[in-house]
């Protein structure tokens, strides 16, 4: 059981709680997921961990609400607890001083994307992020992004914030004049899959964070399988960041819908 | 020295079984019918759930024995002089003592008898192989070329009584010594250690990655080879032996090794089980309604996915393919039957001689209407537009030469293929060792599978103060051969502690 410190939404349908979790907080490392469950009948849902506060023993997770599970961790309120929450999973992202890094969060996946924009700000690199979402009230975490971004580029699909258009265009616009190193994507796996397709033109090494269905977390079932380069991978133990150029994302889509 | 270790300890463990078998009121039960008339009684039979009740229900199958069924069976054995039967128990259990308990109507004391040796008793007599450990070295087997004394069935008995007497006996546990010891996952190998460490006056803690507690007594077997009540009452006695438990704590993440030394934990057991399932590398395995038994049988066992309150979803095929002939696959293509599907089937490479399941586990499976198709072997698996598994290509297969295993060989028979129409997979070809330890610890020896490399006698690995046992050593087996681990690791541990130095 976990308690929640803090409720605070980012948009109407996204949710930042701040989780007493002091091992977890202790161990974590930019791109680590947990694994949360609410209540006795609730199912085992991945998340990554978007921040941490190792002094104040806690974590922070930015939940969309979207379907059964994640509308009820959304409904959670500060003082309530979490039946189950179990981690840090994962491999951590890995961070080097690459150069140029192109951060491209898409919706939510701009939680998770925070905390690598600051561990790869922390090793050296010039950082330009992309954040992306629907429209002007789903851009979350602008600030914070700043703050550790040397360039930010807002797209939003209505142009009611920032620049009209799709992520795409925004990393396009930045790998036409710019010479990137690396470019990291969270998001949607759409919007990945497309972001990838965009990199791999001008042939800059792209990770993605993948976010797929699983149950335990720790390898022991093989519900979260892809394939990357025609070889199957567990996302839980052997990723959650792979080479994008490498991940087939359709399959991917493919198999998120396995219980739609 | 291990050698002459070992000999000495089957001279002190004979010396007691002697001294446990000349007790009088054993020699007097032993005069009481001549043993040409034990004999003849027959082998007692299992009741079970009849199958067209059970393939739609998760009861027992195996209602247990009466206690009238249970004495009776117990005359039939005849408290050797030598027992062999012990030889065959991973965990050496005194099987005459708690026999023949039986047989004079003492049953408590029969379970006691039980618990010195086995801190899963209720467990192992229903899940473990007996028919290929203990019964396989009964008089009645070896020698008289009869049915074996249901050992097995006594044992459940035995155990299941105690629990329903609500008169549970707790092991007596020695004075605390204040050392700290920590055990990686609470399955059947962690169980069995930390039963006996607490008795021996260790401060225990288990640490589990999952929510729950039992490993693979909870997310593996199902309800109906294994009632999860019979998994919680086990687990409550060891914690009224002082063992404590930590679940959705995952060590090497969660706490790291150092972490663990730091809090003062002076060793350190692994027993986190074989837990990443193997696929074939085939076309069309990651297809939707194509899973590994363990998703399969975790999404029913731990997550109740078939209960409709459980947000857990689960995929309820018509007709079913397991592929593999393990207990493990027996396990969910019954599952299947109970969820509902019309068609269930065991795809298997080789005959159903080399099946590596019990044959208990292929009776039941066949009561229940589960079709074999032996010497098959999916090659390809085709999907619709949406993605979803639709129909499977299997490759006739004969038997050629005996392979390493000593069984024979599948081959496969060139050209003859044929498809067959499903709408669930579920591969059960074996599992690996969980590389979140190995990955994780330093000072370990890990070999090319993946398991860690340990002393077989003491189970002590390359670090000496980490021991480990179960599946992460073996890649996987029985929950009778973990436990048997997790006996000598305890054992040798305690040595090691105390001494400094294990046989």
């Amino acid at each position: 059981m976990n308690k929640i410190v803090s409720k605070e939404f980012l948009s109407d349908n996204v949710v930042k709680l701040e989780v007493d979790a002091p091992l977890i907080a202790k161990s974590r490392k930019a791109g680590h997921f947990v694994i949360v469950r609410v209540g006795k009948k609730g199912e085992r849902v991945p998340y990554t961990i978007a921040s941490a506060d190792p002094k104040k023993g806690t974590i922070t997770l930015v939940i969309q609400r979207v379907g059964k599970s994640s509308r009820k961790v959304c409904e959670l309120n500060a003082g309530d607890y979490i039946t189950d929450l179990v981690g840090p999973l994962g491999k951590a992202t890995h961070i080097e001083n690459f150069g140029t890094v192109l951060c491209a969060g898409g919706g939510v996946g701009i939680a998770p994307m925070l905390p690598i924009i600051e561990a790869m700000k922390k090793a050296g690199n010039r950082v330009i992020s992309v954040l992306a979402a629907r429209s002007k009230d789903l851009v979350i975490l602008e600030e914070q992004v700043r703050e550790n971004s040397d360039e930010v580029i807002v797209m939003t699909d209505d142009g009611s914030y920032g620049q009209k258009g799709l992520v795409t265009e925004g990393v396009e616009q930045v790998l036409r004049h710019k010479k990137v190193d690396l470019c990291v994507t969270i998001g949607p796996a759409v919007m990945m899959k497309f972001v990838s397709l965009t990199t791999k033109k001008y042939a800059v090494p792209t990770l993605a964070s993948l976010n797929t269905i699983m149950v335990d977390g720790t390898g022991m079932c093989g519900a979260c399988r892809v394939s990357v380069g025609g070889k199957t991978k567990f996302v839980c133990v052997d990723g959650p960041e792979f080479d994008a150029h490498q991940v087939d994302f359709d399959e991917m889509l493919m198999r998120l819908k396995a219980y739609n | 020295m291990a050698m002459n270790l070992l000999s000495e300890n089957l001279n002190l463990m004979s010396e007691h079984l002697q001294s446990e078998r000349a007790q009088p009121w054993r020699e007097e039960l032993r005069k009481s019918i001549k043993n040409k008339e034990r004999t003849e009684f027959p082998r007692v039979k299992m009741p079970e759930l009849k199958p067209e009740i059970r393939s739609r229900n998760y009861g027992e199958v195996n209602i247990g024995l009466s206690l009238e069924q249970a004495m009776g069976e117990a005359r039939r054995c005849l408290d050797c002089v030598s027992p062999s039967c012990i030889t065959g128990c991973p965990v050496e259990i005194n099987i005459p003592k708690f026999i023949k308990n039986i047989e004079r109507g003492e049953i408590l004391k029969a379970a006691r008898t039980l618990k010195e040796a086995s801190a899963l008793p209720a467990v192992c007599g229903r899940v473990c192989p007996q028919e290929r450990q203990c019964e396989s070295q009964c008089f009645y087997t070896q020698k008289l070329k009869k049915e074996a004394v249901a050992i097995g069935y006594l044992e459940r008995f035995a155990a299941d009584f105690e629990r329903e007497s609500e008169n549970i006996s707790i092991p007596e546990v020695a004075a605390p010594n204040g050392t700290k010891i920590a055990v990686v996952g609470s399955g059947p190998a962690g169980l069995a250690f930390a039963g006996d460490m607490a008795k021996a006056g260790y401060e225990v803690r288990v640490f589990e990655a999952l929510h729950e507690l039992g490993g693979v007594l909870r997310y593996g077997i199902p309800e109906f080879r294994l009632p999860n009540e019979i998994v919680d009452v086990e687990i409550e006695g060891l914690k009224k032996m002082g063992v404590k438990f930590e679940t959705n704590c995952i060590i090497g993440k969660t706490i790291s090794q150092e972490d663990l030394r730091a809090d003062g934990y002076r060793a350190i057991f692994v027993g986190s089980g074989a837990g990443l399932p193997n696929f074939m590398n085939i076309p069309g395995e990651n297809l939707i309604g194509v899973m590994s038994c363990n998703e399969y049988l975790t999404r029913v066992n731990l997550m109740q996915a078939a209960d409709d309150e459980s947000d857990t979803p689960v995929y309820k095929g018509r007709r079913v393919a397991v592929i593999g002939g393990g207990n493990t696959a027996m396990d969910a293509v019954r599952t299947a039957r109970r969820l509902g599907a019309d068609e269930a089937t065991i795809v298997y490479r080789r005959s159903e001689e080399e099946m590596p399941a019990r044959i208990e586990e292929v009776k039941h499976a066949k009561e229940e209407g589960v079709k074999f198709l032996t010497l098959h072997n999916p090659i390809r698996y085709e999907g619709n537009e949406k993605g979803q598994v639709q129909r499977m290509l299997l490759q006739r297969m004969r038997l050629g030469e005996p392979d390493a295993s000593g069984r024979r060989k599948p081959v496969a028979v060139e050209g003859d293929e044929l498809w067959v129409d499903v709408d669930e997979v579920i591969v059960s070809v074996g599992v690996s060792p969980n590389p979140l330890i190995p990955s994780s610890f330093s000072g370990l020896e890990v070999t090319k599978w993946g398991t860690i490399v340990v002393n077989p006698n003491t189970m002590q690995s390359a670090d000496t103060h980490i021991f480990a046992g179960g599946d992460i050593v073996r890649g996987g087996a029985t929950v009778i051969l973990a436990m048997g681990d997790g006996r000598r690791a305890a054992k040798a541990m305690n040595e090691f502690l105390k001494s400094g130095t294990v046989g």
